[in-house]
C-alpha cells in the first residue's frame, strides 16, 4: 500500500511574491506612459553626456551673424550673441540637468530623511518636523527661493542649494505616511522583537520599502527644480557666466527677441524644458501609481505634488 | 470635532505661521553678509565716522533681540520702513502696488479654475475618447510650459492686436468717461490674466479629471442611474458637486505657485504690481521693498489659506464628525 504523496506546494494565490526586483522595469514595461516619460528622460540625460562631442559649433563663441534665422548651416538659427543656438540648447541641457538632479538629490535627502524619523519615531520628533513642514508648505516657495538667492548673491551652486532646500516638503509627506504603515507590519516588529536597533530597522528593512517611493518623488522634484531653475534665471538670480535653459530664455527677453519676433531664439528652448518635465512627470506619475493607487488622489496639486491633511483627518489618511 | 474647534485651531495654525514668517523675514534679512550701511556707505570718501553715524541712525549697534523687538513693534504699527530707491515709505508703495496686482491675478485664477473644471469633466465624462486626449495632453503641456515661455510666445502672437505693457494707455488721460478707462485697463490685462490662465489651469483639469472619474464610480450616482435620471442631470448635480471638493484645497495650495506666477508675469508685461516692485527691487538692492514684499505675499498666501480651511469646512460636513 501506497501513501498518496501529498502535494506540499502552496495553493495558488499563497506563494509568496518574489522580492520586487525589477520593479522599474516592470512598471515601465506596463505603461504606455511611463515608456514615453521614461524615453524622454533617457534622451536628454544622454544627449547632455554626449552634447560636448556632437555639438555642431561652440556654445561661448561667435559663428554666425547675431539672430540669424535658422538654415542649413544653424539649424536652429542664432541668438544675440551670434552663437549657434543647438550647439547652446546642448550645453544648456547640460548644467540644467545638473540642477535639477543636484537640487532633488539635495531634497531627496532631506525630505527622506524627515519622512523616515517621523514617520518612524512619531511623537514629538514627528510633531516638530511636521510643524516645519507645515510651515514651509505654505509659504510660496518662488518667492522665497528669489529672496534667497538675491541676498545670497547670484551663483549655480546657491541655485541648487535653495532649490533643494525647499522642495523637499513632498517627499517628507508622502514618505512620512507610508513609513507609518510600515512601521506597524509584522517583520518590523519581529525585527524589533529580537533586538535590532532603530538603526538596523531603518536601513534594513525600512529604507529598502520606501525606497522605490523614494525615487517616484524625486523623479517628479527634477521636473520642479528645473521649472523653478528657468524661473530665478529668467529674473537675473542665475550665474551670468552660465548658460542654462533658463538664461537662454532670459537673454532673449533682454536682448528684444519678443518685440522682434525672433522665434527661433525662444520657441526650441521651451519645448525642451516643457518636453523634460512631462517626461519626469509622466515617469514619476506612473510609478508611483504602480506603488500605492491611494496616493494618486492625494496629489492634489500637480505643480507643487503638496500633499497636505484634510482638516479634520488622521494625518496618516491623507 | 466641532466647529469652533476646528476654527479656533486653524485660526491658531495661521497666526503661528505668519509669527514664523515674520520671524524669518527679520533673520533673512540679517544673517547674510552685509547691512544696509555697507550698501548706503558705498559712496566714495565713505569715512567710518559716516559709517558708524548711519550704524547708530539705523539701530544696528543694538543687539539682534533688541532690533527684532523694534521691527515686531514697528510692523504692528504697519510701518515696513522706508524704500532706498525712492525714499517713500514701502507700506504705501506696496498697498498701490497691491491694488493693481489683485484684479489681475483674480482675473486670471477665475478663468483658470473655469476652464479647468469644464475640460476637467468634460474629459472625465468622454473617458477614453478623442476629446479626452486632446484635452489632458494640452493641460499636461500647459502645466509644463514655463510661465515666462508662456508669457512671451503671447507677446509675439498678439504684438500688435492687444497692448503688450503696462496697465493703462499714457495717452489716455482727461476727461473721458469712466468706462472708457475701464476697457482700457481691461484690455491691457487681457494678456497676463491668459498667461496666468494658461499656466495654472492644466493642474486644475487633471484633478478635476481623476476626481470626477472616482465620484462617478460612487454608490450614490449608481442609485441615481438606478432612478433613471438623465445622465447630465448625474454628471452636474450629483457628481461634479462632490469632485470639485478637492479644488478648494487645490486652489489654496496653488496659490504660492500662482503668486510666483504673477511675479513673472508682471515682469515680463511690466505690469505694475507688487512682483514687479520686487524684480525692480532685486536689481537696485532695495532690501526694505524686498522684504516688505516679500512679508505681504507670505502673509496673503497663509491667509487665504486659512479661508480656504474654512471654506471647505463649511462645504463637507463630513469632517466635522
Amino acid at each position: 500500500m501506497t501513501v498518496p504523496v501529498q502535494d506540499l506546494s502552496l495553493a495558488e494565490g499563497l506563494v509568496p511574491s518574489p522580492r520586487r526586483r525589477g520593479f522599474f522595469l516592470g512598471v515601465v514595461r506596463e505603461r504606455k506612459a511611463a515608456v514615453v516619460g521614461l524615453s524622454i528622460i533617457v534622451f536628454f540625460v544622454l544627449l547632455a553626456i554626449v552634447a560636448p562631442y556632437i555639438s555642431p559649433y561652440s556654445a561661448s563663441a561667435q559663428t554666425c551673424s547675431v539672430y540669424a534665422p535658422p538654415s542649413i548651416h544653424h539649424l536652429l538659427g542664432c541668438d544675440d550673441g551670434g552663437i549657434d543656438m543647438l550647439s547652446e540648447l546642448m550645453q544648456g541641457g547640460r548644467i540644467s540637468l545638473i540642477i535639477g538632479f543636484a537640487a532633488t538629490l539635495i531634497s531627496m535627502i532631506i525630505g527622506g530623511g524627515v519622512g523616515i524619523l517621523s514617520g518612524y519615531f512619531g511623537r514629538w520628533v514627528d510633531v516638530s518636523l511636521m510643524r516645519v513642514t507645515d510651515y514651509l508648505l505654505v509659504i510660496p516657495d518662488f518667492v522665497f527661493a528669489m529672496v534667497i538667492a538675491d541676498l545670497w548673491g547670484a551663483s549655480l551652486l546657491h541655485v541648487i542649494i535653495v532649490i533643494g532646500i525647499l522642495e523637499w516638503t513632498t517627499t517628507a509627506r508622502v514618505i512620512r505616511a507610508q513609513v507609518m504603515s510600515l512601521k506597524e507590519r509584522v517583520y518590523v516588529k519581529r525585527a524589533k522583537a529580537i533586538g535590532s536597533g532603530h538603526a538596523r530597522i531603518i536601513w534594513k528593512h525600512i529604507l529598502p520599502q520606501v525606497g522605490p517611493l523614494l525615487i517616484a518623488n524625486t523623479v517628479l522634484t527634477v521636473a520642479i527644480a528645473i521649472y523653478l531653475e528657468t524661473a530665478l534665471a529668467f529674473l537675473g538670480l542665475e550665474d551670468p557666466t552660465v548658460t542654462t535653459w533658463g538664461t537662454i530664455l532670459e537673454h532673449a527677453f533682454d536682448r528684444t527677441a519678443v518685440s522682434s519676433g525672433y522665434w527661433w531664439a525662444i520657441v526650441p528652448d521651451g519645448i525642451c524644458i516643457a518636453l523634460l518635465i512631462v517626461g519626469c512627470f509622466l515617469f514619476g506619475q506612473a510609478v508611483e501609481d504602480a506603488l500605492n493607487p491611494r496616493l494618486k488622489v492625494a496629489h492634489l496639486s500637480l505643480r507643487r505634488w503638496k500633499i497636505r491633511t484634510l482638516a479634520g483627518r488622521e494625518a496618516d489618511a491623507i | 470635532m466641532h466647529r469652533a474647534d476646528f476654527v479656533v485651531k486653524r485660526g491658531f495654525f495661521a497666526l503661528v505661521t505668519v509669527f514664523v514668517a515674520i520671524t524669518i523675514n527679520f533673520f533673512l534679512f540679517r544673517v547674510l553678509p552685509g547691512n544696509a550701511v555697507t550698501d548706503l556707505a558705498r559712496v566714495p570718501q565713505s569715512s567710518p565716522q559716516l559709517r558708524h553715524a548711519l550704524t547708530v541712525e539705523f539701530g544696528l549697534d543694538k543687539p539682534k533681540w533688541e532690533q527684532y523687538l523694534i521691527y515686531l513693534k514697528q510692523l504692528l504699527h504697519g510701518n515696513m520702513g522706508i524704500s532706498f530707491a525712492n525714499q517713500q515709505p514701502v507700506s504705501h508703495l506696496l498697498l498701490t502696488d497691491l491694488k493693481n496686482t489683485i484684479p489681475m491675478v483674480t482675473v486670471g485664477t477665475v478663468a483658470a479654475v473655469v476652464i479647468g473644471v469644464f475640460t476637467g469633466v468634460l474629459s472625465a465624462w468622454r473617458r477614453g475618447s478623442p476629446p479626452d486626449h486632446i484635452s489632458t495632453n494640452l493641460a499636461i503641456f500647459a502645466y509644463a510650459f514655463p510661465t515666462q515661455w508662456l508669457g512671451m510666445m503671447l507677446l509675439i502672437l498678439f504684438a500688435g492686436v492687444l497692448p503688450s505693457a503696462g496697465m493703462t494707455n499714457p495717452f489716455l488721460f482727461g476727461p473721458e468717461p469712466f468706462w472708457q478707462h475701464l476697457g482700457d485697463v481691461g484690455q491691457h490685462m487681457i494678456l497676463p490674466a491668459a498667461t496666468l490662465m494658461l499656466t495654472a489651469y492644466g493642474s486644475y483639469t487633471l484633478v478635476v479629471r481623476s476626481s470626477l472619474l472616482e465620484t462617478l464610480g460612487e454608490d450614490y450616482v449608481l442609485t441615481a442611474r438606478a432612478k433613471g435620471l438623465p445622465v447630465r442631470r448625474i454628471v452636474w448635480r450629483h457628481a461634479v458637486r462632490n469632485a470639485l471638493l478637492p479644488m478648494v484645497t487645490l486652489i489654496a495650495l496653488d496659490l504660492g505657485y500662482i503668486v510666483g506666477g504673477a511675479v513673472l508675469i508682471e515682469v515680463i508685461f511690466s505690469w505694475p504690481g507688487i512682483g514687479q516692485s520686487m524684480f525692480t527691487a532685486i536689481t537696485q538692492r532695495d532690501y526694505p521693498m524686498l522684504q516688505g514684499g516679500f512679508l505681504i505675499l507670505t502673509v496673503t498666501v497663509i491667509v487665504l489659506n486659512f479661508l480656504s480651511d474654512l471654506v471647505y469646512f463649511r462645504l463637507d460636513p463630513r469632517i466635522s464628525q
